[in-house]
C-alpha cells in the first residue's frame, strides 16, 4: 500500500530491467525489415551548393534530397519557428547541415556510398563567434542584421536612475558552448504501416517529432504516429532536436516504401547535434553614494546559430531570469538572438536561465569585491521576496525562503568562518550562490499554447492506466506519475500502468520540458485521480480525463512580456569549497552544499538524484567541458576530448531541501530538474576566484586556464569598468 | 573489405559458444547482433565511458575496442550472466534501493564495474568506490548515489565476497 508520506522514497519501477540490461533502447530493437540511413552533410560553415556527384548506385540503394518532397510537402522542421529546413536547397548555414540522406539494406554499403558523394561548394565567409554575428562578417544571412530574435524588459526607469547614480559599472561575462552527452546516442526508425506511418524513436517529445515532421508529405500530425523509445538521458538534447533525425526518415521511408533506421555513433552525434547557446551578457549597473545598486541594464546576447528553431524562448528565458534572486528598483534588459554559422543551439537543462544566472551572480561577486564587501553581505540586501516586482512587472506569488536556505548551506559548509579565513588569492576559496528557475511555460503558456490533457483509465481488475504524453528519460516520471495516482487513489503502485507514450493512444499532454511535467502533468493526474476515486470501486471499467486551467489573477502578456511570467519558481543556494595547487593550477573540490526549495518533495531519492546530477552537469559547464567552434567545426568530437565529469572529480555532496508547499501543484510540488542545474557553476568560479586572487568573467575555466590567470597576473582580471 | 572467416569458440556466461566471422569485427558488436547480448551498450565506440563493460577472463574490460578475434578460447561474462548471478542480484538490489538507476544507459556497465571491484574488493571506502567506477562514465546521477548503492551492495553482500 501507499505510504502516508508521499515523500518517502519507493523504488523506481524501472530499476531492475536497466540494471540487468534487459530495457530496449532504440539501438537494441532489430527492425530486420527495414533500410539503413546514414546523412549526408555540410561540410563547411557557409557556401551555396554546386553540384552534387553521386557514385553508381547499386539495386536498392538511393541519395534522397529535398527534390524528393512531394506535391503539397514543405521542406521545413515545425519547432516553434519554422524556418529549420529539412534538407538544404542551394545555401548551407552550418556545418554538418542535413543535405540528403542515404538509404539501402546494408549499413557498410551505405556508408561507402556516402563517402563517395562529393558536393561541390562555392564557399563564403563564416560568422561563428557571437561578435561575428553582430558585426556580420561575410554579410548578413538572416534578417539585415543577422539578429533571429529580440525582445526587450523595462521596469521602473533607467535613465533617469543613471542620471542620479554615482557610479555606473559595466561589465561582460561569457559562456560556452556545452553538449548533452546524454549517454544513450540519438536515433530512430521509421516504417509506413497502412496509411500512417509509425517513428520509433529516443525522444522527449513524441507529439513535436509528428507535428515537426508531417508537414514534409504534406499530411496532418495523426498520419506520423510516434512511439517512444526508452531513453537513455537527454537534458533537452532530445526535446526537438529528433526532428532534425526523423524528418530525413520519414521522407526515406515515403520514397522506398520501407522502413528507414538511423543510429549516431558518438563522434557523429557530438559534431551533429544542438548545444547549450553561447552567451555573452553586457551589464550596466548604477550605483548610488552608499554602493547600492539602483539601476541595472543588461544586453543578454545568445548565439543561436544558423536556423532559429526554438531559441527565441530560450532567450525570453535567459532574460526573464536575469535579476536572479534579487529585487533592483529599475530594470532594463535586451535580447538579441544572434546568427552566426555553426550548429543550431537549442535546449539544454535550463533553457537559457542558466547563462544570465551565472552571469548576474558572478557581476554581482565583482561589485561586491571592488567595494571590499563580502559578496554574501551585499548579496543580501537585494534578496527578492514575496509580492516583490519582477523582471517583467510581476510580482513573486509564492513564499521565498532564501533565508531558511542560507541558514541550512552556511551551517553544512561552515561558511562564515570559512569566508573569513580564505585570504583572497590564498589558494582556498569558498563560493556561494543564489538561482532560481520558473517552473513550467511562461505565463499563461500552459493554457494558451500547450492545452495539456490527460486521462485515467480504470479497468475491469482494478488496474488504473495513466495515459498522457509525458516521457521517462531518467529524470523519474514512471516512478513519479503513478505514485501520485497510486497515493490519491489509495491502491498499491503496482496496479498503476504508465507506459512510454504511443501518441496514436494518448492524449497531448504536452513536452517533457520545462521542469513542468510533476507541476502541470502531475496535477493533472491527481485531480483525475481525485475524480476516479469515489467510483473506483464501483465502476469496473470507465475514463476520467482533466485539462489545464490557468489560475485567475496572474495576468500575462505574451506581446510584450508583461505580468506573471512564472506562478512557482524553484529556488536554490549553492556553496562550493576548493583549493589550487600553486604549481600545477590543479584546482581540487573540497566541498558541495546545496539546498532547494521544490515545493513538497514526490519522492525524496528521485529528487536528491536530480540534485546530485544536476550539480554535477552545472559544475561540468563551468570547468571542465570545453566545447570550442573554430572556423565552423566543433574541435571536441568525441568522449575522450569532451571532459564531462568522472566519478572522481567532485566530492560527495550535502543535500539539503526547505519544505515549502506549492499551491496549484500536486501534493503541494513544483519543478526541480532545471533548477539543480542553474547555480553550481556560479558558486564554483566564485569559489576560484577568491582561491586564485583573480576576477574571473567566463566559463569554461579548464585548469589551464587557471594556469594562465596564475601566470599572467592582474591584467588578466576581468575587465570591470567604471564609466563614471 | 571482408577478411576471412575464422571459427572462433570462448565461453559466454558460462556456455561453450562458438561463431564463425571475420576475427577484426568489435566484441561488442558481435555479443549484442550475433548472441544478443543486448545489456552490452555502446555509449562512446572509443573505450572511454564503460558503457560496454564485460569481463574478460574476470578482467573488466570495454568491448567497443577488442577484437572477437582476441575472445577465441577466453571466458566472457556480459551484463546478461552477471546480473543471474547471486552477486550481481545483491549489486542490482541495492542499485534499486539507493537510487542509483536514472536513464541506465550506463548502468549495465556501472553493475559490472561494481561487481569487479567487489570481487577484488569486498569491503571498499567511498574513496575506492570512486575509483573503482572511475571508468565509468554517467551524465545523470552526479554519481553519489551510485557509491552509495556500491556500499549498500558490499554490507548486504559481505558474506558472498569475504574469503
Amino acid at each position: 500500500m501507499v505510504t502516508a508520506d508521499i515523500s518517502k522514497a519507493v523504488r523506481r519501477v524501472d530499476a531492475v530491467a536497466k540494471c540487468e540490461g534487459t530495457i530496449k533502447y532504440v539501438s537494441d530493437y532489430a527492425f530486420d525489415d527495414c533500410l539503413w540511413g546514414r546523412l549526408v552533410r555540410s561540410s563547411i560553415p557557409r557556401g551555396i551548393i554546386k553540384a552534387i556527384h553521386l557514385p553508381q548506385m547499386p539495386d536498392g540503394y538511393r541519395f534522397i534530397t529535398y527534390r524528393d518532397i512531394p506535391e503539397g510537402g514543405h521542406n521545413y522542421l515545425h519547432m516553434i519557428a519554422t524556418d529549420w529546413k529539412c534538407f538544404a536547397e542551394n545555401e548551407v548555414r552550418y556545418v554538418g547541415e542535413t543535405i540528403g540522406i542515404m538509404v539501402g539494406p546494408d549499413k557498410t554499403t551505405v556508408e561507402n556510398l556516402r563517402e563517395q558523394i562529393k558536393i561541390d561548394y562555392e564557399e563564403q565567409t563564416p560568422a561563428v563567434t557571437i561578435d561575428e554575428g553582430l558585426e556580420c562578417k561575410g554579410g548578413a544571412f538572416v534578417n539585415q542584421d543577422n539578429i533571429h530574435c529580440r525582445l526587450s524588459l523595462n521596469v521602473g526607469d533607467v535613465d533617469a536612475a543613471f542620471k542620479k547614480a554615482d557610479k555606473i559599472i559595466t561589465e561582460t561575462i561569457e559562456t560556452g558552448f556545452q553538449e548533452h552527452v546524454y549517454l544513450e546516442t540519438n536515433g530512430a526508425c521509421v516504417k509506413p504501416e497502412g496509411d500512417h506511418y509509425v517513428v520509433m524513436a529516443s525522444a522527449q517529445c513524441p507529439f513535436y517529432i509528428a507535428k515537426s515532421i508531417s508537414p514534409l508529405l504534406g499530411v496532418t500530425p495523426d498520419k506520423v504516429i510516434v512511439r517512444q523509445t526508452t531513453t537513455g538521458g537527454a537534458f533537452g538534447g532530445k526535446e526537438h532536436f529528433p526532428d532534425v533525425v526523423c524528418g530525413p526518415l520519414l521522407l526515406a521511408a515515403y520514397v522506398m516504401k520501407k522502413g528507414v533506421k538511423m543510429v549516431f555513433d558518438r563522434e557523429e552525434d557530438i559534431e551533429n547535434s544542438v548545444k547549450r547557446h553561447p552567451s555573452k551578457v553586457v551589464f550596466k549597473t548604477g550605483l548610488d553614494k552608499d554602493g547600492n545598486i539602483i539601476a541595472m541594464d543588461s544586453t543578454v546576447c545568445y548565439n543561436v546559430g544558423g536556423y532559429l528553431a526554438s531559441s527565441y524562448v530560450v532567450l525570453q528565458r535567459g532574460c526573464f531570469h536575469v535579476t536572479g534572486c534579487y529585487s533592483f528598483p529599475n530594470i532594463r534588459s535586451v535580447g538579441l538572438g544572434v546568427a552566426t554559422n555553426t550548429f543550431p543551439s537549442c535546449a539544454f537543462r535550463g533553457f537559457g536561465a542558466p547563462q544570465t544566472l551565472f552571469a548576474i551572480e558572478t557581476h554581482m561577486d565583482h561589485i561586491a569585491e571592488m567595494q571590499g564587501l563580502d559578496p554574501l553581505e551585499f548579496k543580501k540586501r537585494y534578496f527578492i521576496k514575496q509580492g516583490d516586482t519582477t523582471s517583467t512587472n510581476g510580482k513573486i506569488v509564492e513564499r521565498v525562503m532564501i533565508p531558511e536556505m542560507l541558514e541550512q548551506v552556511m551551517k553544512a559548509s561552515d561558511y562564515e568562518r570559512k569566508a573569513k579565513e580564505y585570504k583572497w588569492g590564498q589558494g582556498r576559496g569558498i563560493g556561494i550562490s543564489f538561482y532560481n528557475h520558473g517552473g513550467a511555460f511562461t505565463g499563461n503558456g500552459e493554457q494558451a499554447i500547450i492545452k495539456a490533457r490527460v486521462k485515467l483509465h480504470k479497468m475491469k481488475d482494478g488496474t488504473v492506466e495513466i495515459l498522457c504524453s509525458q516521457t521517462e528519460m531518467g529524470q523519474g516520471f514512471h516512478t513519479i506519475l503513478p505514485k501520485i495516482a497510486a497515493h490519491v487513489l489509495e491502491i498499491p503502485m503496482e496496479k498503476v500502468i504508465f507506459d512510454d507514450p504511443d501518441t496514436s493512444r494518448v492524449p497531448d499532454s504536452g513536452p517533457t520540458a520545462a521542469s513542468r511535467s510533476t507541476m502541470i502533468v502531475g496535477e493533472l493526474v491527481e485531480r483525475a485521480a481525485t475524480l476516479m476515486k469515489p467510483r473506483y470501486a464501483k465502476e469496473e471499467d470507465f475514463t476520467v480525463e482533466t485539462h489545464y486551467e490557468h489560475p485567475d489573477g496572474f495576468p500575462w502578456d505574451q506581446n510584450t512580456f508583461q505580468g506573471y511570467a512564472y506562478l512557482g519558481y524553484g529556488w536554490g543556494v549553492c556553496a562550493v569549497e576548493v583549493e589550487v595547487d600553486p604549481c600545477t593550477a590543479e584546482i581540487t573540490t573540497k566541498g558541495i552544499w546545496s539546498s532547494h526549495d521544490a515545493g513538497h518533495l514526490i519522492d525524496e531519492r528521485i529528487v536528491h538524484g536530480q540534485v546530485n546530477g544536476g550539480v554535477i552537469q552545472g559544475l561540468g559547464w563551468g570547468s571542465t567541458e570545453v566545447m570550442q567552434n573554430v572556423g565552423g567545426h566543433f574541435k571536441q568530437t568525441s568522449m575522450s576530448d569532451y571532459i564531462i565529469p568522472t566519478s572522481m572529480d567532485f566530492p560527495k555532496q550535502g543535500v539539503y531541501f526547505v519544505e515549502n508547499p506549492y499551491e496549484w501543484g500536486p501534493f503541494g510540488a513544483k519543478g526541480m530538474g532545471e533548477l539543480v542545474f542553474n547555480g553550481s557553476a556560479a558558486a564554483y568560479i566564485d569559489a576560484v576566484s577568491r582561491a586564485i586572487g583573480k576576477r574571473i568573467n567566463s566559463i569554461p575555466l579548464p585548469t589551464e586556464d587557471v594556469m594562465g590567470y596564475l601566470m599572467h597576473g592582474t591584467e588578466l582580471d576581468a575587465p570591470i569598468e567604471e564609466v563614471r | 573489405m571482408s577478411t576471412m572467416k575464422t571459427e572462433i569458440k570462448f565461453t559466454l556466461n558460462g556456455k561453450q559458444v562458438k561463431t564463425t566471422t571475420d576475427p577484426l569485427r568489435r566484441l561488442i558488436d558481435v555479443l549484442r547482433n550475433d548472441f544478443d547480448c543486448k545489456g552490452v551498450k555502446e555509449g562512446c565506440s572509443e573505450g572511454e565511458c564503460g558503457a560496454c563493460s564485460i569481463l574478460f577472463n574476470g578482467k573488466m574490460v570495454t568491448s567497443c575496442i577488442i577484437p572477437i578475434g582476441a575472445a577465441d578460447g577466453q571466458e566472457i561474462m556480459t551484463i546478461e550472466g552477471i546480473s543471474q548471478t547471486e552477486k550481481g542480484k545483491v549489486i542490482t538490489d541495492a542499485f534499486a534501493d539507493g537510487g542509483a538507476v536514472q536513464c541506465g544507459f550506463c548502468i549495465p556497465g556501472m553493475v559490472i564495474a561494481a561487481y569487479y571491484l567487489l570481487e577484488n574488493n569486498p569491503d571498499p571506502t567511498e574513496e575506492e568506490i570512486r575509483l573503482g567506477i572511475s571508468g565509468n562514465i554517467c551524465r545523470c546521477t552526479g554519481y553519489d548515489l551510485i557509491v552509495e548503492s556500491i556500499r549498500l551492495a558490499a554490507e548486504r553482500g559481505r558474506k558472498l565476497w569475504k574469503k
